[in-house]
Parts: C-alpha cells; structure tokens; sequence
C-alpha cells in the first residue's frame, strides 16, 4: 500500500487551515476589542467616580476635608457587584478610605485620570487616580484621589465574550470548513468529469477527449489525448497486422487445401485417398491452431478493458446456433434450445461471450456422434448458466480441471481435429466477466456437459 | 502631620481595637448528640431568633448552635478588626455587612440555595439577605387616639412643633452614635428628604431621648414615657403590640425605609458546612409562616414590597460604604449634634 | 447453381472453381470489386462468395454497395480474419453467413444451402422421378399422397440420385459426397444411409438397387 497524495485532501486541509488561521485571529480579536471595550466602561466610571471625589475636596480651617457624595461610590455599583476600594492622599497622607489601596507610580498633575491594573488584598484591581491641586492654609497642597475596583464582573462579561467569541469563531471555522470541503470538490469537479467521461469509454474508444477543459488540465488532456491518438495508432497497426498475417497463412492454406480436396475426389485409390484426407487434416489442424491461437491473444487483449455492454444472452445463444447449425446438419445433429422466453440480460462483451459460446458448442458438435443432439440450456438461478450438453464421449474419466490448461486435450480425441484452446478461450472469457467455466460428464448420460456461469 | 494625626485619631475611635468586642448575651443550644456546632454573632434578639434556631436543629439534627448576641458596631468590631471566630454573622446593618463582604471578611456561598428571593436579595453571594423590615414611628395610646398618629414626615414636624409643650422630652430615637443600626436609618432619612434634618431639629428642641436599642424605646413609649419614637424597627414593634402594650405603630407614608436583616459567613468561620445551611435556612423562611409568626421577623415578600410604594428597601452596594467613610462619618455626626443639641 | 466467385488470389479462385464445378456448379470469378460489379450487372447468380480482402478496396465497401442497391442475391463472405475480431461486423454489414479459411467445402455447400433455404431456395428445388417427389427446400420426399422428412445426409444423398437417375455411384463417391474429408467414415456408413433411403421409399416407385461391385444407381421398381 503506498499512501496516495490526494489533492482534494490537500486543498481541503489547506483551506481548513486557513479557516482555522482566520477563524483563531477572528476570534482573538473580536475578544480583545470586546474586553476592551469593557474595560474602557470600567475605566470610565472609576474616573468619573475619583473625579467626582476629588471634585468634593474642600479646604477648611484645619486642612483639607472631603464629604464624600453619595453617588460616588454608588455609581461603582451599577455594572456588578464588584468590591469597591478608594483612598485619598493629601500631602502625602491619607486622608480617608483604604490607607493600604497601592497607588499608580507617575500621577498625571494636570487631572487626567491614570489607570493601572494592582494587586490589593489577595485581588487584581482596577485603579483609576487623579490629581488635584488644593489651596489650603496659604499654600498649594496636592490631593490624589484613587478608586479601585475589581475585576470580576468584567471576567464575568470577559467569560460572556469569549464565549461568544468562541461560538463565533467556531460556527465560522465550520461554515469555512463546510464551504472549503464544497470548493475542493467544485474545484476538482472537471477533474471527476473527465475521469468519468473517460472511464465511461468502450475499451476500443480512443478519440480524443474534449470534455470541456478548465485551463490548467488542457495541457494534460493535450497529452493525453496525444498519447491516445498514437495508442490508436498503434493499435490499428497491430490489427492490421494481425489480419494481414491471418490472410498471408491462410489464403494459401485454403488454396492448398481445396486443391487437396479436388485432387482427392479426382483420385481413385483408397491408400491415395487416405494420404490426401491425412494432408487436409493437417491442414485444418494448423489453420485452426492458428486460428484460435489469434482468437486467443484477442480474447486477452479484450479481456484488459472489459466493454460492458448490455447483452441479451438469450439472443447470443440463438445466433451462435444458427451460426453452428449448417456445421450440425452435416452430421444430422441437432442443435436443441431451451431458453426462458424473456431476454436474459448481461453487461459484458459480446464478441467475447460469442466467441467462447462457440468454442464450446464447435466442440460439442464436433465429439457428437452422427444423427445425435446437442442441447443449449440458459437458466436463471443464483448465476445465469449457458450450458452446452452432448452425446459424445464425454472425457474418458481424465481430470477435467487441466482441460481449460493451454493445449491440453482430452486423451481420447486423437482422430479428431483440435488445438486444445477452445476451453481455455472459454474459460478466460468467463473468468473476465466474473464468472466460471464448469466441464462435467453429461449426468444425464454418455457425453460432456460444459457449462458457462455468469454472475447476476 | 495634623491631618494625619486627626485621622488615626478617628480610626482609632471608631475600630477600638484595644478591647474585645462587647457581648450582650450568649445562650448555648446543645443537640444529642451534637455532631458539629454553628457558632453564630448576631444582633437579633433571642426572643426573635430563638424559634428559628429550634426549627433549623429539628431540620438539621446533631448541630449544636453557640448563639452570641452583640449590638452592630460591636459585631463590626469583633469581626473587621479583632479577628473573632464565628461560623455565621447576623446582623440588621446592612451597611456594614457589605463593608464586610466588601473588605473581604465574608466568604462566598456561590451555591447557595436562594430559592424564590430576588436577585437585590444578595451580594456577591455573600451577604444574603432574609428579612425586609420597615423603620416606623411608634406612638403611644395615651397620647394619640386611634386615627390621630401623624402620616408624613411633615405631618410629624408641624405636630411637634404646634405643641412644644406636650412633647417636650416625650420624642425618642436612635443615638446614632452607638448604633448600627440608627445610624443606617438616619443616613438613609438623610439621603431621602431634606425634611429627616428638620425633624432632627425640632427633635434636639424638644430634647429628645436618645436610645440604643428599639426595645427600649418601645418600653417607654408602651408606659407613655415617651409619645412617641422616631425610627423604630418595625418587627420589634410589632411583636410588642402583639402583647398589647398600648402603642400604634406608624409606617409613614411618605417613605419608609425598609432594612434587611443579612447573614454571611465571616472568614474566619470554622464550621463552612453548617453556616451553608442555615443560610439556606433563612433564605426559605418566606416557606415557614410559622416560623415568621413566631420570631416576628417578616420574611422577604415582594407583594408587600409593590403594594406599598412608601416602602423603600435599601439597596445593597458601594452606595451603602459611603457613609461609612471616616470623614463622611464624623461630618454626619456633626451635623446630627448640631442639629440635636442646640446651645 | 450459379456462383459469382469474388477472390484476388488467383490460385485459390482457381481451386474453388474446380471444386465446386465437381459438385457440378457454375462459376464466374471475378478479380476485382470493379469485374465483380461488371458481372452482377449482366448476370444473375444464385450465390456470390466474396473475399473480404482484395486489391482495389475493402470487401465490406462492396458489401454495403451491395445490400444499398437492393440486390438479392446473397453472399458468403470469406475471411481471412481472427475469427473474434470480424463476426458481428461482417454479419451487420448484410452478410448472409461468413466462412473462415482454409473451408471444408461440405461446410461451405452447406452453408449455401442453409443461405439459399432462408431465401426460399433456388428454382429448380423439386426433382421428380417415378412419381417421387424430393423437395430440397423443405427437406422432404413426397409420393402417393404422403410427405416424408427427410435429415440432411438423407437429403443430401437422394439429391445425388435424383440428379442422375439410373446412373451408378460408387460407395467411394458418395462417401465423399457425404462425409466430410476429415470425418473418420468407412463405406460401411454409405450402407448404412443406403439402408435409411430404401426404407424411406419404401411404397413409392422408386427403389435404390445395388449393383454389385460397382455401387448405387436409383431406378423405377
């Protein structure tokens, strides 16, 4: 097993990635403009709180006093339920509240508000602190007025985002998921038609391909379709060349042979007779080795790309008997039929299944004895079987298994013309297409009985 | 340096952390077998409280209660400053209550059972609440006839100032210096109407009697020591007028404040389990009508709360530590003397 | 019969001609698509065998000419070809059967007997002789009324009889007639038949007498 790189994969995961990529920088910085956000509100109402303190600083006879509002700290209450921590400084001592509240380091003097993020009391707080400037007494003092808070209801509202962000970004990261898993397949989708249009090709069908093409495949289609015109090429040389060469071995075999056959009917002596007869089936011999020997290398080649078309095997059966009949009639025998009256359809190669339906019916009709029958049965059952029976010898109790073997012959057909290949053409035709070649005694007595099983 | 010296003047004052804190009573509930004890501070009396103890052991067997009374301040004392252990803190002053929880003296109950109470009945989970009582004016028989009790505020000022001589040293209230929960109430009257410091006022020129406690305001005004007492916490009276003891009972109509008595768990407590508990308790005492009607405390009711629109329940907060402020504090102060004892 | 020979090989054409004119046929050969064409058009033949590959063109060409100008006359193809690559093709083409080389010429005559049956046979399918009718169309022997079937040896041996009544055959002759040259028959097989035969006449006016030494000859009783 050798793990095969898919693009669609890869585009897949590339797109994902992104998804993720942009989905995580999604969800961060939604969270961090929210938190933000959140944040500046605080931040807003700590410093309206301090100012409002710093705003009620007042001088009396004794110093400095502040009559802290109300509203100072009860506004700190309006978001959450956070604790709420303040501390006046005047002249460097604390006037009221926490004397412990840490203070931020570099406190504006202008009255701006300066934030820091502390740590008081075993808690982050939130500090907001501005400056003011009193007179009191004769001269300038300066006041730092600091409220603190802390932090939890803006973790609470910090946990509502992120919770949201999250939602967010992972209903986004499924969505581009979603989408990169349809744009990998759209995008592959040419790919798939042009696999599909050429895997939908007969095994002879080597036009170029000319589905429509997005840009970046043409040149591979170019290529492919240049590749396939010199297949065709040279496909049709082989062709020719095989019938050139059956033509050139046969032509004059068959000159021979029907000039064998016009010099035994001229002759007169039984012992010349007989030497012409031996000659002539020499001659059949070799043209018939030949013969399936071509049939058999056609069978194989055919066999590599297996058409499928639709069949009617009750039709195949009925051509190759009225093609084998005259053949039959010679000897009387009689080519008997039992076939179901409705078509029996099959997705498989014609040629092949009539080549091999021939091969075993030329046998049959050949080991029958004269005025003798011939059945061909096609049955339906868990498998559809083309079985030709006869009443000839049957295979004198040999092994039938080695028949289908290249060459192999029955040990009892010597005075009969054969190559030994009918069986095994037939046997590789079944196998194509899926099914077995079965060979039996005749059970119904004296006589072979092959059968040819296709799958349903 | 004045300043400052002025400051841990008032600190000191206030936090007096020198002595332990002042108990009032302490009363001991075994159980037997007695698993575990609940020690409990509260500023409720026994009488009020008692049954709710008895139900919680029937409810919880094998607790054995340790029942400390103190006033506000002292509880505030005891558990701000002097680090006392208790498992639970009662008290009727909210402001220092949240000043506890906000100081972070309270422990969080973040599990607890609050059942039908509001959202406002709780802070942070810490401070929970489970009574709303209403201030009210207690009046006496002897000097008012059924019907004749003054309504508002104003009501009350233009009485006591038509007939000075009648009242004169016959008003009461709180003194505010000593009592949480006074303080809370006149801090609230202060924040509500401008006419709480004319009443003071009138009050300091009728010279009026300054108490700790409600009880002992009810007590003179039931043996007509006293006309009438201004701020009462209302269940106390109630429960007194239940005895028929010759007082009316007042919620004003202008505004009545409502507190809400609140427990939390101090963090020093000991015995987390069985303070959970009873906050649980308390939080369902709106279930235990017997339970109200025995201790005299009126559970949280929301009804009552929209029906009388007079009723203002104080609102928990930071708002609540503002007159806490030691500055805030002594200016208050100054200006309730000013107003009570006119030279 | 009367066939048109269309094969570009002179030698074989040669040798056909001889062989079917044994069997005592008619033949023209025809080299080219062009002289074949040239013979159709100015005579009429019962049978055209045609060889698939010739010189100035493809067989099949003519084959489709053929079949577009509506002429009857059918044809034998002979091929040359793998077998498994040419059957359907040829057979789409209007080829009526096809035989592949070197042919058994019992099974080329009876392909064109099985060929000219479909057709309806040629004209002189009834031979009479002594009130007996053998009727090659349909395989039968008729007299006195009645119809007898015949099989195809039978058949094919009244034939040569009826041909030449009254003229001897030999045993050798007719089993050359009979058998294929490659089928293993001793002449026992002709007495055999010859017994079928006799049986089968059996009632009408014919009989079939040995002569002896010499073989068969058909007379009237």
């Amino acid at each position: 097993m050798t793990a095969r790189r898919s693009i669609r994969r890869r585009l897949f995961f590339q797109l994902a990635g992104v998804a993720a990529l942009l989905s995580l920088t999604f969800f961060l910085v939604l969270r961090s403009v929210a938190e933000r956000a959140a944040e500046g509100t605080q931040d807003g109402i700590l410093s309206a709180s301090a100012t409002a303190m710093a705003d009620s600083l007042r001088s009396v006879a004794d110093g400095v006093t502040l009559d802290l509002p109300y509203s100072a700290l009860s506004m700190l209450g309006s978001v959450g339920q956070d604790r709420v921590f303040y501390r006046v400084v005047v002249d460097g001592q604390t006037l009221t509240g926490y004397d412990d509240l840490p203070l931020p380091s570099d406190i504006p003097s202008n009255g701006e508000p300066k934030f820091d993020t502390l740590a008081f009391r075993g808690d982050k707080v939130r500090v907001a602190v501005v400056s003011r400037t009193i007179g009191s007494l004769g001269s300038l003092i300066r006041a730092d007025v600091a409220v603190a808070q802390t932090r939890e209801a803006l973790a609470a509202t910090s946990r509502r985002i992120t919770a949201i962000a999250t939602g967010v970004g992972v209903g986004f990261f499924v969505l581009a998921t979603l989408l990169s898993l349809w744009a990998a397949q759209s995008a592959l989708a040419p790919i798939d038609r042009m696999t599909a249009a050429v895997t939908r090709r007969g095994p002879k069908d080597l036009r170029p391909v000319t589905t429509d093409t997005p840009t970046e495949l043409v040149p591979l289609v170019d290529a492919l379709n240049s590749f396939m015109s010199r297949l065709r090429a040279s496909l049709l040389r082989t062709e020719d060349f095989i019938a050139e060469a059956a033509h050139r071995v046969r032509t004059p075999l068959a000159t021979v042979r029907t000039q064998a056959e016009v010099t035994h009917h001229k002759l007169t002596k039984p012992e010349h007779k007989a030497a012409i007869r031996e000659m002539i089936r020499a001659i059949d011999e070799s043209a018939r080795s030949a013969g399936q020997m071509l049939d058999h290398a056609m069978v194989t080649f055919r066999a590599d790309s297996l058409a499928k078309d639709a069949l009617d095997l009750v039709q195949l059966t009925t051509e190759a008997c009225n093609r084998l009949a005259p053949t039959a009639e010679l000897k009387d025998n009689t080519i008997l039929r039992s076939q179901p009256d409705h078509p029996v359809t099959f997705h498989g190669d014609g040629i092949l299944l009539q080549a091999a339906l021939l091969n075993i019916l030329d046998n049959a009709i050949k080991y029958s004895p004269a005025d003798s029958d011939v059945f061909v049965s096609v049955t339906e059952g868990d498998e559809i079987c083309l079985s030709v029976t006869d009443a000839g010898r049957g295979f004198g109790g040999v092994d039938v298994s080695r028949l289908t073997q290249r060459y192999q012959r029955g040990t009892n057909v010597g005075d009969i013309v054969g190559s030994g290949l009918g069986l095994t053409i037939a046997d590789e035709v079944a196998r194509a297409h899926g099914g077995r070649l079965a060979i039996a005694e005749n059970p119904k007595g004296q006589g072979a009985c092959v059968s040819l099983f296709l799958p349903r | 340096m004045r300043l400052a010296f002025l400051a841990a003047l008032i600190w000191s004052c206030l936090s007096l952390p020198i002595r332990a804190f002042e108990v009032e009573d302490r009363v001991l509930y075994p159980a037997s077998p007695a698993i575990s004890e609940l020690r409990i501070l509260s500023t409720t009396d026994r009488a009020a409280f008692e049954p709710i103890i008895l139900a919680f052991q029937a409810a919880h067997p094998g607790i054995a209660v340790d029942y400390t009374i103190a006033s506000t301040t002292e509880l505030m004392t005891a558990l701000h400053d002097e680090g006392a252990v208790f498992d639970l803190a009662i008290s009727s002053a909210m402001d220092l209550q949240t000043k506890l929880a906000n100081d972070g003296f309270a422990l969080t109950y973040s599990a607890a059972n609050t059942g039908a109470l509001p959202d406002w009945a709780n802070w942070r989970k810490q401070v929970f609440a489970f009574t709303q009582e209403p201030a009210v004016l207690v009046v006496s028989d002897r000097f008012f006839a059924s019907g004749t009790a003054p309504r508002t505020r104003d009501d009350l000022i233009d009485l006591l100032r038509a007939d000075p001589d009648r009242f004169q040293g016959r008003v009461g209230t709180y003194d505010i210096r000593n009592s949480g929960f006074g303080y809370l109430m006149a801090t609230q009257d202060s924040r509500n109407s401008q006419a709480f410091w004319r009443l003071m006022e009138v009050m300091g020129r009728l010279e009026a009697k300054l108490y700790c406690c409600s009880g002992d305001m009810i007590r003179d005004v039931s043996s007509g020591e006293l006309a009438l007492a201004y701020n009462v916490l209302g269940t106390y009276a109630a429960a007194q007028q239940a005895l028929g003891v010759g007082i009316q009972i007042v919620v004003l109509e202008d505004y009545a404040n409502v507190m809400m008595r609140t427990a939390l768990i101090p963090v020093t407590a000991r015995n987390v389990p069985d303070a959970q508990k009873m906050i649980d308790f308390l939080n369902a005492l709106g279930t235990r009508p017997d339970l109200v009607a025995a201790s005299g405390l009126a559970a949280i009711d929301q009804t009552a709360l929209r029906e009388n629109t007079a009723l203002r329940p104080i609102r928990f907060g930071p708002g609540l530590l503002v007159f806490l402020d030691q500055l805030r504090r002594k200016n208050f102060l100054r200006n309730w003397q000013n107003s009570l004892f006119q030279e | 019969m009367r066939f048109l020979l269309i094969e570009d090989s002179p030698k074989l054409a040669r040798a056909v001609m001889e062989r079917l004119q044994l069997d005592g046929h008619a033949v023209d050969h025809a080299e080219t698509l062009d002289a074949a064409s040239a013979c159709i058009s100015v005579a009429e033949y019962d049978l055209i065998l045609l060889d698939i590959m010739l010189p100035d063109g493809d067989g099949r060409d003519f084959l489709q000419h053929h079949r577009e100008a509506a002429n009857k006359t059918p044809v034998i193809v002979i091929t040359a070809r793998s077998a498994v690559s040419d059957r359907v093709g040829l057979l789409d083409l209007g080829a009526d059967d096809y035989i592949t080389k070197p042919f058994d010429f019992a099974e080329l005559e009876a392909r064109c007997r099985a060929v000219l049956r479909r057709q309806g046979g040629p004209a002189d399918n009834r031979k009479s002789f002594a009130g007996t009718v053998l009727d090659s169309s349909t395989a039968e022997l008729q007299f006195s009324g009645i119809s007898i079937p015949l099989r195809n040896r039978e058949l094919r041996l009244l034939e040569v009889f009826f041909n030449a009544p009254g003229q001897v055959f030999s045993k050798t002759y007719l089993l050359d007639r009979l058998f294929s040259l490659t089928d293993e028959a001793s002449e026992n097989a002709i007495e055999v038949y010859v017994g079928r035969l006799r049986k089968r006449l059996e009632g009408s006016g014919t009989i079939i007498e040995t002569v002896r030494g010499l073989g068969y000859r058909m007379v009237a009783a």
